[in-house]
Formats: C-alpha cells, structure tokens, sequence
C-alpha cells in the first residue's frame, strides 16, 4: 500500500533571475509502515524534498499524493493533519515562551480536537516524559527532552507520516541513541510512515528499509537498507558517504582540492 | 536558578514555605508557572533600587490618584479670591492659587488627569502599533512597503508640532490632546514591533504552527505577541515620560487640559504670570511632571533587564 | 597504553573551577594526561569539559576561571606560571589553535592573505614581502590550487572547507610544535571533511608536531587519532590507543560505542547508556 506518491517533483526558490532550482526530477513511493531515508550533504535539496511534502515551500511542480489524495498548494486541515515535521534543533523549534502544555494545546485548539488534556497526557506518555512537564518551560529541559516534547507535538494530531528533518544531529550520541529508539518503538506501535533526512550513513540505515543518496539536486542512487549494510551499493558517492560515516580514512588521499 | 540565601534567611515559617514553593522550578500546576516567573520578575525588581524607586514613585502616583478626594480637604476648583497667590504653609503646604485655590489639592486631582491622559494613549497605540507593525513583518512584501512609508511619514514630523497641528485642527480639550499624542506615539511601536515579528517570523516554533495550520491571527495573537510584549511594555514604559512631557506642553501651550481642570502643564503655564512673586505655581507642577517622568524611565529601564527575552 | 617517546605537554591534575552565584562549578577535575609527537583525541559529551581543556593548556579560560594544576608544562614553558607578555609570543607561534567555524576566527574586513602575512610578520619579524611569498607558499602547501587568487579574498569569499583549510595553514605558518584542533570539521560536509583532515593529518607528520583533536565524534576519532582520552563530567574516564578503542574497559566508553549506530555492526536496538554515580567518584 503506497502511502506517499512523489512523481517529477521540481523544487525552486526565488523569482526571475534570482530564481534557483534546488531539487530537479525527483520521483519515489514510500509504503504504509516503510521508512524512507534522504541523505546527503548540505545543499543537496534533501531538506527541500522534505519542505515540499510538508507543506513549508509551495515553489514546486510535478504531483504529490498522501495517502490517495492529490495534494494541491492548499491543503485541507485534514490534509494538514496527515503529517508533522520533527525539526532538526530541539533549542529553537519549541516556543520558549510557552509551556510545554501550552504547545502540545496548540495544534489540538488549532484543529478542533476534543479530550484535549487527555491527549496531551498521552502524548506526554507515549515519549516517555513525566506528566508534570507539561507545566514547565523549554528552557528547563534538556535538547533530548526538548525533542521528544517536538516528537509528542507532531504526534498529537494522530498522524500516519512523521517528516524527520535531522532530529538527532543536534544532540549527543547517547541521546540520539535513546531518539533513535523511541522513534523505532512508536513506528511500531503507532504504524507510522517515517521520511527521515540526514546527512550520516549510519543513523539513516538503523532507523530506514530504502534511502535515497541525493547529490545536486537530485536521485543519484536508491539503495535498500541491506544493500548498505553489505556494502553492495552501486553508486560511488554513497560508497563516499559510507566511508564518511565510518570516520577518516587514511590511505585516500585528496583529488580535487580547489573549492 | 538556585536560591538566593540572602532573600531566604530574612523570611521564616509560611514565608519560606512560600518562597520555596515560588522559587521552586518542580511545577505541579499552570498557576505555579505563572507565579513563579513572576515572583522572579519580582526579586530582580527588589535587586534593581533605581527600578524599584521608579516602581515604587508609579505605584504611589496611582495610589494618589485613586484615594484623591481622602487625601484632600479643599475643593481643587473651589476659588477664594481673599486667599489669593498665598505661599505655602500649615494649611495650605504647597500654597495657593491666582484664584485662591490650594495648588497642593490640584496637583493631587491632576495626578488623575495625567494617568488618564498617559493610560488612554498607551491603550489606543499598543494594540495600533502592534498590529500595523506585525502585520508588515510577518506579511512582508507590498503590504510590508506600503505600513512602513505610511510610519515613516509619521515618524518623520516632530511630535510635539504635530501633536499641535492635530490639536489644533480638532479643537483644544483634553480627549483631543489623547487623540493627538497617541497619533504621534504609534510609529516607533509599530517599527519595534516590525523588527520583533522578523526576527521570529521563520523560527522553526513559528513554522511549525503553520504547518499545523494555524492561520495568521492565531500566530500573531498566540505566538508573535508573548515574544514582541516585553520589548513592547519597555518601550510604552519609557514613552510614558514623553506622553506626560507631550501632554503638559499642550497644556501649557493652552491645547490640552482646559481651565478650570486641574492639570500639572496647564497649572505650569498659568503660574507664569506670577513666577516672581508665587514661584510655587510653577515650580511645584514641574517639579512633579519631572518626578513622575523620570520614574517612568528608571521602571522602563528595569523592566528591560528583567524582561528581555534573551536572558530566559 | 601507548607510551609517547618524548613529551610536548605535560598536564598533571588539572582543575578548572567557575566561581557562580550557588558555589563553584568544577568544568574540569583533576585531568591528567601527555602529548608527545602524536594525534591524541579528546572525546566527550557537551557539558565534558573537552573544550575546557583546550582553552586552559592554550590560557585562553574566562578571566573568572580559576586553573589548578600540579604541572602544566609545555616544552621548556610553565604554563601555570608563565607571564602573559611571554604567553603571547607562545600563543599562535608554539601552540596553535583552531576552532570549529572559521568564519567566527578569520577578520572580516582583511582579505585572508594579509591575515596569514600579519601573523608570519608578527612571529618572525620579516618583510611584507618575505612574509607574502611564505604565506602563498603555505597556501600552495595546504593544497589551494590558485594561492595568488585566494591570497586576495575576503573570508565571505571563500567555502567552509577552504576557509578550514586556510586556518590551517595560519596556525601553522608559525611552526608552532603543538596544536589544538577544537571540533574543527563539525561545520563540514563529510567529503570536505576528508580533505581538511588529511591535510592535517600530513602535516602533522611531515612536520613532527602533537596535535590534540577535540570532537564529539568517536568514528572520527577513533580512525584520525593515536590515542584516545574519554571525558564525562569534567572527568578523564580512560585514556586508550585508538586502535584498542573497541577493548575499551569503562563503562562510559563501552555505553557511547553501544549507543552509536553503524554500518558495520548493525542492531536492532541501540544500547542506551545508564549513567553510573560511581562514575563520578575518582
């Protein structure tokens, strides 16, 4: 069952001759319950990609479907509610004036829920915080609960596609750890479609079944998580990009070095 | 945030459970939140004396204002031209009148005509200029072009001469003076609160809302307001001394207050004539009209400091 | 443990403490540890005190803090008691340093060749003119292809790897024999990264220097560096040879290297490190 239907996405910012076309003829499927990764370094369009789905940049041609709907550059509240964006820094994607109840309130006041303290506790519980967070301010959590207080926010709205634009290159690595294991359990749980975009190899083959490798723009390879893992990919530049995961590597010695 | 043990010594038994529970970040309810980021409001105000002395010379000011007519034994316009321009003294302490009224009496009911002038033009600019301004930020484009040249046409008259134009065009009289100062107050709110709007107006929390649907009130209203408010408050706080300044020039140019109200500028003016021989018609307004305002610039001072959303 | 044949840098129980409002805070608590001629990385979480470290062997702390140590010895030099006027002909010409994002380091208003020529000029006292054909030689070395273009750019002019690259070379035009590399490929796409760490890497070698290579990243650390030095909270946990990493002994060690995800060890579930209070007792 095919959840998201991209076809001939082309992706620009800017108007005339300042207009700059960041993502070229980008097409995928992503299935009910897959996850499906976008990786590559900064300037890619991998974040743009993620943009055009979430609704955040409407600069964009070709067709999109989720979940059987044609997505127009309107999108219905329920389209809206379909899917959420976890944001990449946990410091400035959380309102710090409000309390982390007031956020979670948020999208329930803006689409009209009922039940609302009800769902806020189980969003509260589903991310594993305690209950009384929900009258404290960001600036009393930490960057991994602040993430999971930006997870409980996207999930409230009980939506199938959960859009991860690098959710855990901001935090330490046995926070991202812990990250990477709660999204995997409520994936599960919850039968979530997950985009996760990245820039490291390792974090997009734990949590994903396919991933894109995206150079310039567009697709330079899609490769299944077990071609990864047994290095089988065909492309030289994810080959790159697995070496880069890994750390330094000695013996190559640089090519190009102009800039 | 730790506690302080220097405020929590001085307090004992209910205080310092009291303190404790304020001071203490382990919320169990909405309203201790609430509490608690005011009590620390509060405790930065007692660390801050020159803020707090302006805290405390705006807060008597109301005091004075509401009790008027319990702090006063005469008639403000009662006249008693045998006692005429008689200087101050046991019953009268800040003396009298051209038309033998206790000045002291009429500068406590003018402490009401100035609160009224300076609350009314606060509460029709806030709202103006926030709207104007966050609109131009958050909308951006022509719309953006067009509200900020209408401000800086504005922005670009004197206040006190066009204050005067418009007072003089809508007749004197002082809800027309409220009318004229507050068209001239607008445009700096307006700009502040532009520059707030664009410094927050593609935060991912914004972003986020809207990807939710939230629409452009509801962001304004809910998410651009809490952050803008601060900066906001400060900048009305301090402007209050220029409304007052604004306000008793009026007065005293004849176009605000009307005789025979009570009025610290208009009262100014009047003890002109007499400054050789009464220098208390004169001194004793300006004297006030100097205190209040250079309050209301210590407390906007302060209230930055405490405030300023970059020390959360 | 690998044992260096010759030490640049000695520090014996460092401390750095910050006075604040509720008590002092101790960043850092009793560290010890040598550089000699060698690449020695220090790995922590934010909040470790691996940057604090570098800052105080460099005397570059905030004026608040407060050094302890019982040795802190660089060649000939007592860091602990040292001078400032002689600290500064130390600093940028003996130790080095180079931070995370070199727009932050480079001046804004000088192109980054009369950067580079300003600090040849300083350390060395020679010609502007000397001082320019050195610093393109330097650039030529740091693998810029056009030195005599680059030597006329602002630093919003250039990329972050050759912004990186041009850091390099102005920290080590000077000759200095110990440098301190602090997070300085966190900004840089992985391919870019590749480049900058090998060009460091030989001239680490070529010219005999110690490098110490703070980061976040144990991948990184563990296929760039000799040895290894693991803080957690402001404590040296376990110093081990690079090589041995995955024989790692403390629990801390063990926890990050679980918690990572990889390519070549692939699990189901990442471990989650549980924090031991005995970690905190030494």
């Amino acid at each position: 069952m095919t959840m998201i239907k991209v076809d001939h996405l082309a992706v620009s910012y800017g108007h005339g001759d300042s207009l700059l076309r960041v993502v070229n003829d980008v097409s995928f499927e992503v299935a009910k319950g897959e996850t499906f990764g976008l990786v590559g370094e900064s300037g890619c369009g991998k974040s743009t990609v993620l943009g055009a789905l979430a609704g955040r940049n409407r600069q964009w041609s070709g067709s999109i479907r989720i979940d059987d709907e044609t997505i127009g550059l309107k999108r219905s509240i329920s389209q809206l509610a379909k899917q959420q964006m976890v944001f990449q820094d946990p410091f400035g994607s959380i309102h710090p004036r409000h309390t982390i109840g007031r956020t979670l309130l948020e999208p329930l006041e803006i689409h009209g829920k009922d039940n609302r303290q009800e769902r806020v506790e189980k969003a509260l519980k589903d991310v594993g915080l305690p209950l009384n967070f929900r009258y404290r301010f960001p600036h009393q959590l930490s960057g991994g609960q602040r993430q999971r207080v930006a997870i409980a926010r996207a999930l409230i709205l009980e939506p199938r596609i959960l859009l991860l634009d690098e959710p855990t290159s901001a935090l330490d690595v046995s926070i991202q750890a812990e990250i990477l294991n709660l999204l995997k359990d409520l994936r599960d749980r919850e039968k979530l479609t997950y985009i996760l975009v990245s820039h490291d190899l390792a974090v997009v083959a734990h949590l994903c079944d396919r991933v894109a490798i995206m150079q310039n723009g567009g697709f330079v390879e899609v490769a299944t998580k077990a071609q990864l893992l047994a290095d089988t990919v065909a492309h030289p530049y994810t080959r790159v990009l697995m070496d880069g995961s890994r750390g330094y590597v000695a013996s190559r010695r640089p090519v190009d070095t102009t800039a | 945030m730790t506690q302080d043990p220097g405020t929590a010594m001085t307090k004992s038994g209910y205080f310092t459970d009291l303190h404790n529970w304020l001071i203490n970040e382990d919320f169990t309810s909405t309203r201790q939140a609430r509490l608690h980021k005011a009590y620390v409001a509060w405790l930065s105000l007692l660390a801050n004396p020159l803020a707090f002395a302006g805290f405390a010379v705006v807060v008597t000011l109301v005091i004075i204002a509401a009790l008027a007519p319990v702090l006063t034994v005469y008639d403000p316009y009662g006249q008693d031209l045998t006692m005429a321009l008689k200087a101050p003294s046991a019953s009268h302490w800040f003396g009298t009148d051209e038309f033998g009224r206790d000045v002291y009496t009429r500068i406590v009911y003018g402490a009401r005509t100035t609160l009224y002038i300076s609350i009314l033009v606060t509460v029709i600019v806030a709202p103006i200029g926030f709207v104007i301004g966050a609109s131009a930020g958050y909308l951006g484009g022509w719309v953006d072009v067009v509200l900020m040249r209408v401000t800086d046409i504005f922005l670009s008259f004197p206040s006190l001469v066009l204050a005067l134009a418009f007072s003089a065009a809508l007749g004197p009289g002082i809800e027309n003076a409220v009318i004229a100062i507050a068209l001239t107050i607008w445009p700096p709110i307006a700009r502040l609160a532009r520059a707030e709007t664009l410094t927050f107006r593609n935060a991912d929390f914004v972003v986020a809302a809207e990807l939710q649907g939230a629409r452009m009130g509801r962001i304004l209203l809910r998410h651009i307001v809490p952050l803008c408010a601060p900066s906001i408050i400060v900048r009305l706080t301090l402007n209050m001394s220029s409304i007052i300044l604004t306000a008793a020039g009026l007065g005293f140019l004849g176009l605000g207050a009307q005789p025979p109200m009570a009025e610290w500028g208009a009262m100014a003016a009047a003890g002109r004539k007499y400054l050789l021989d009464a220098w208390w018609l004169t001194t004793i307004p300006g004297l006030a009209i100097l205190v209040v305002s250079l309050a209301f610039n210590l407390f906007g001072d302060g209230l930055r400091d405490i405030l300023d959303p970059r020390n959360a | 443990m690998l044992k260096p044949p010759e030490n640049i840098l000695t520090v014996q129980n460092m401390s750095v403490e910050f006075p604040t409002l509720s008590g002092v805070v101790t960043a850092v608590r009793n560290v010890s540890f040598s550089v000699g001629r060698e690449k020695v990385g220090i790995i922590g979480e934010s909040g470790s005190g691996k940057s604090t470290v570098g800052r105080a062997i460099m005397r570059l702390q905030p004026p608040q803090a407060v050094v302890k140590a019982d040795r802190l010895q660089f060649e000939d030099i007592n860091l602990l008691t040292v001078p400032e006027e002689q600290m500064l002909s130390v600093r940028g010409r003996r130790i080095s340093m180079i931070l995370q994002d070199p727009k932050y380091s480079l001046n804004p208003v000088m192109t980054v060749g009369e950067q580079i020529a300003e600090t040849v000029i300083l350390h060395e006292r020679v010609s502007r003119k000397e001082a320019r054909q050195r610093t393109l030689a330097m650039l030529e070395r740091v693998n810029i292809r056009d030195p005599q273009r680059v030597f006329d750019l602002y630093p919003h002019e250039v990329s972050g790897g050759m912004g990186q690259r041009i850091m390099i070379s102005m920290m080590l035009i000077a000759s200095p024999s110990l440098i301190i590399a602090d997070e300085p490929t966190s900004a840089l796409d992985v391919t870019v990264r590749q480049q900058v760490l090998s060009i460091l890497d030989d001239l680490v070698t070529e010219r005999n220097l110690g490098l110490i290579f703070i980061s976040h990243d144990l991948n990184l650390v563990r296929s760039f560096c000799d040895r290894v030095i693991i803080m957690y909270a402001g404590r040296v946990v376990e110093t081990i040879a690079a090589a041995d990493l995955d024989d790692a002994q403390h629990p801390y060690t063990r926890g990050l290297l679980n918690a990572l995800p990889s390519l070549d060890h692939p699990r189901d579930r990442l471990e989650v490190l549980r924090r031991d209070p005995a970690w905190l007792e030494n």
